[in-house]
């Protein structure tokens, strides 16, 4: 167990830096390919043989069109001034004569546009001495631009698209947990840790055995489809033949989650890791949406996920089968349907979505912990409580709603507490519908 | 291996002050679940509205220990009727999901930033416990027995623990053998016959809910006496810690939660102290010690589920008085 644990570790090092190379030689890359468009500093770079260069950034984001004055002696000690302006990566370069003497590089306060934020502490003038190598690095990193710069709208706009593809997300896990708990009457707190298997199981396939993601992902979904089969298999059913009421049932799968939580920890310990892609570029041209290649890519495999299992649903033999058992057991036994049977695809079925959903899940948050699905367990139960407990649909409406109302809550409260909202909701709509949105009213009582 | 420090730190466990807490939230819990069949599945966010009422009146509003307390319980008072308004109606898992929502809701209302000069945020709260000490009659130092070795002020705590543990049970004793009490025990084994002869159902869960959250903030309020508050700890696993203790007990019984706290955490100490030892010795060959921590909370959760499924009385509680009923 110990060399499962620390096996990946050492080689996902070497990807991080790896990765940290390529960020270097990228932004060094960007640095030099920019040098002959800036015109201020075009010839004294070429003409002097060592560089300072760095770039501004305010909360994240490139800073273009800052100015930088560099004051020094050169080698004949006389005062040497020379100014640069940050192309649109917020790059910065200027070239010395010498690599001798301290070097004041200032950040010229007033060429900054307005609406950055200056953080405590935060100093306009950095000193740089040469060492061995040619060039020195000095960046300026700013605080969060203020929020005036962005209309409520483009935020709102921006916001709603983010709430939307976390919304279709935890339709996936909600989905399954709604439709476990429409056959077997089971509100299945182990759920999240469903979610958090199909994470791991990807993590396991991409950086422990090195397979690319596109094959890791199905390979995850197959291997938590299996994850469901066992636990109908080797635990659920065994349980339901012996007679256990739901409450009890509710407990034991509370233990369950308990107890798989904490084995996953033995294996990942308590860091977050990352799956390959998830930094990716923003796709440009959105306006104020910002959307990454990765975010597209999962909002697309949601719906066409949703879009089967629907078709699956309304369609199959088998879907038809699932709702009516989910309608009413003894009456679907008694006219013919292995419900033990229906019960088992159901299971497979519902560990599939959610195994995929944490995928997505570790993709948007964006890692993968030992506690991720827990952390979303109480939203995907508040999204089937809204859409009606035990209704497929409903779980994807309330999944949606709850996506949405997590992301643009965050436009008029804290950010830290963007999950009350939709927790508040829930309790309030218990009082008004109980029933969720798409339930039905006898089902409550 | 010290065999013996282990056994030590094993039996201190027993006057630890977050047993006591978990002791008195196994009491209120036996109200909800053990004989009005409330599925609350919140009792973290009772303790944490105990002890952060507690420390909050102490800290910003300055005022006494006893009157902090009392404002502690009258927090939870009002929690208890915010959740069973809209769910005591409805079915039991409804419950049960509002109730973890809004403990939840509660820690994140504790850990934002936003409220940071009153709650303390993640830090959380501490230095509220000076009046609680100074009222303190023991003699000072150090003092005990064996491994039950403690400081004054811990000893305060602990007497005042359990006073508190020992008026809850009589409560609950006394409560549970009068009329109310049968009419809460018919509600959970049926409670459309309840309501049938006439009885308030929506009322009597009110009621329960009202009394058990009570003892469980009180559980809140002892802990924090003892350690400082930290939002941390009022985390969903809390709640399944105590239901663990709890079902361990006997969920209908006077004395099931104070016994099933208790081994809870002894067996909790146990497993902590002897599982890092045994890997210390090389006889658990393939778990590092942090790893052996991580299989404690494993063998909770598995525990948890063999106690559901062979003995959902639990230690001392009988077949015949049915907790799981629907």
């Amino acid at each position: 167990m110990a060399h499962a644990r620390t096996a990946p570790v050492p080689r996902l090092h070497r990807r991080v830096v790896a990765a940290l190379a390529f960020l270097a030689a990228a932004a060094a890359g960007v640095g030099i390919l920019a040098g002959p468009a800036g015109s201020s500093w075009a010839a004294t770079s070429a003409d002097y043989p060592y560089t300072l260069k760095g770039n501004v950034r305010a909360a994240g984001e490139s800073v273009p069109d800052a100015t930088v004055r560099v004051t020094g002696q050169d080698e004949e000690g006389a005062a040497f001034e020379e100014e640069a302006t940050t192309d649109k990566n917020g790059a910065w370069s200027v070239g010395v004569p010498t690599k001798d003497g301290t070097w004041t590089i200032e950040l010229v306060e007033s060429s900054l546009p307005s609406g950055v934020a200056v953080p405590d502490g935060f100093s306009f003038t950095q000193e740089a001495t040469f060492g061995a190598t040619s060039t020195v690095t000095r960046n300026f990193t700013l605080g969060a631009a203020e929020r005036q710069t962005v209309g409520f709208w483009d935020q709102f706009l921006s916001r709603a698209v983010n709430g939307l593809n976390f919304g279709l997300m935890l339709a996936l896990a909600a989905i399954g947990l709604s439709l476990v708990f429409g056959t077997t009457g089971l509100s299945n707190f182990a759920h999240g840790e469903m979610v958090t298997f199909g994470a791991l199981m990807a993590l396991l396939f991409t950086t422990g055995f090195g397979l690319s993601i596109w094959v890791a992902i199905p390979i995850a979904v197959i291997a938590s489809a299996g994850l469901g089969l066992a636990m109908d298999a080797g635990l659920w059913r065994p349980l339901r033949r012996k007679g256990l009421g739901t409450v009890q049932l509710m407990i034991v799968s509370i233990g369950l989650s308990l107890a798989l939580r904490y084995v996953y920890q033995m294996f990942v310990g308590g860091r977050t890791e990352q799956l390959p892609g998830a930094v990716a570029e923003v796709i440009p041209g959105l306006g104020p949406i910002r959307l990454t290649v990765t975010d597209l890519i999962s909002m697309g495999v949601s719906i066409v996920v949703i879009v089967a299992f629907a078709w699956w649903l309304m369609r199959t033999r088998i879907g038809r089968a699932t709702r009516a058992v989910s309608d009413n057991p003894s009456l679907a036994a008694a006219s013919g349907i292995d419900v033990d049977g229906v019960v088992r695809v159901v299971w497979v079925v519902a560990a599939a979505l959610a195994g995929l959903s944490g995928v997505l899940w570790a993709y948007f948050r964006p890692g993968i912990k030992w506690d991720m699905g827990t952390s979303i367990l109480l939203l995907i139960f508040a999204a089937v409580t809204l859409g009606g407990l035990g209704t497929a649909f409903g779980a994807l409406v309330g999944s949606i709603i709850v996506g949405l109302l997590v992301e643009l809550s965050t436009l008029w409260i804290p950010s830290d507490l963007k999950y009350v909202g939709a927790l508040v909701v829930l309790i309030v709509i218990l009082l008004f519908r109980p029933q969720g949105i798409l339930g039905r009213r006898e089902r409550i009582g | 291996m010290n065999f013996l420090q282990i056994i030590s730190n094993t039996l201190a466990q027993i006057l630890a002050p977050a047993t006591l807490g978990y002791v008195l939230a196994a009491i209120g819990l036996s109200v909800h679940f053990g004989f009005a069949g409330l599925l609350n599945m919140g009792v973290a966010g009772f303790m944490a509205i105990g002890a952060y009422g507690f420390a909050i009146s102490i800290l910003t509003f300055g005022l006494p220990w006893p009157l902090a307390a009392l404002i502690g319980l009258a927090a939870a008072v009002v929690f208890a009727l915010i959740m069973g308004i809209p769910t005591l109606r409805l079915r039991g898992d409804y419950l049960a999901i509002v109730t973890i929502a809004a403990a939840e809701v509660l820690r994140l209302l504790f850990l934002t930033s936003t409220f940071r000069p009153v709650t303390g945020s993640a830090d959380g709260l501490s230095g509220f416990q000076a009046g609680f000490r100074a009222s303190n009659p023991l003699p000072p130092g150090k003092w005990g027995w064996g491994p039950w070795t403690y400081q004054s002020d811990q000893w305060w705590v602990i007497i005042v623990g359990v006073i508190t543990i020992a008026i809850a049970v009589l409560l609950v004793w006394a409560l549970m053998r009068s009329p109310w009490g049968r009419v809460i025990r018919g509600i959970r084994e049926d409670e459309d016959a309840v309501g049938s002869l006439g009885k308030n159902v929506f009322a009597f869960k009110m009621q329960a809910l009202v009394v058990g959250g009570i003892i469980i903030a009180a559980g809140g309020i002892i802990t924090a006496m003892g350690t400082n508050v930290n939002p941390n700890v009022y985390v969903t696993s809390q709640t399944f810690y105590v239901w663990t203790a709890l079902l361990l007990g006997g969920a209908a019984t006077i004395f099931g939660p104070v016994l099933g706290a208790v081994l809870f955490w002894m067996v909790r100490a146990f497993l902590s102290n002897l599982l890092p030892a045994l890997v210390s010795i090389g006889w658990l060959p393939f778990l590092t010690p942090e790893q052996s921590q991580m299989l404690v909370f494993v063998l909770v959760g598995a525990a948890l589920m063999l106690l559901v499924i062979f003995r959902p009385q639990g230690i001392l509680g009988s077949k015949k008085e049915l907790t799981f009923v629907r």
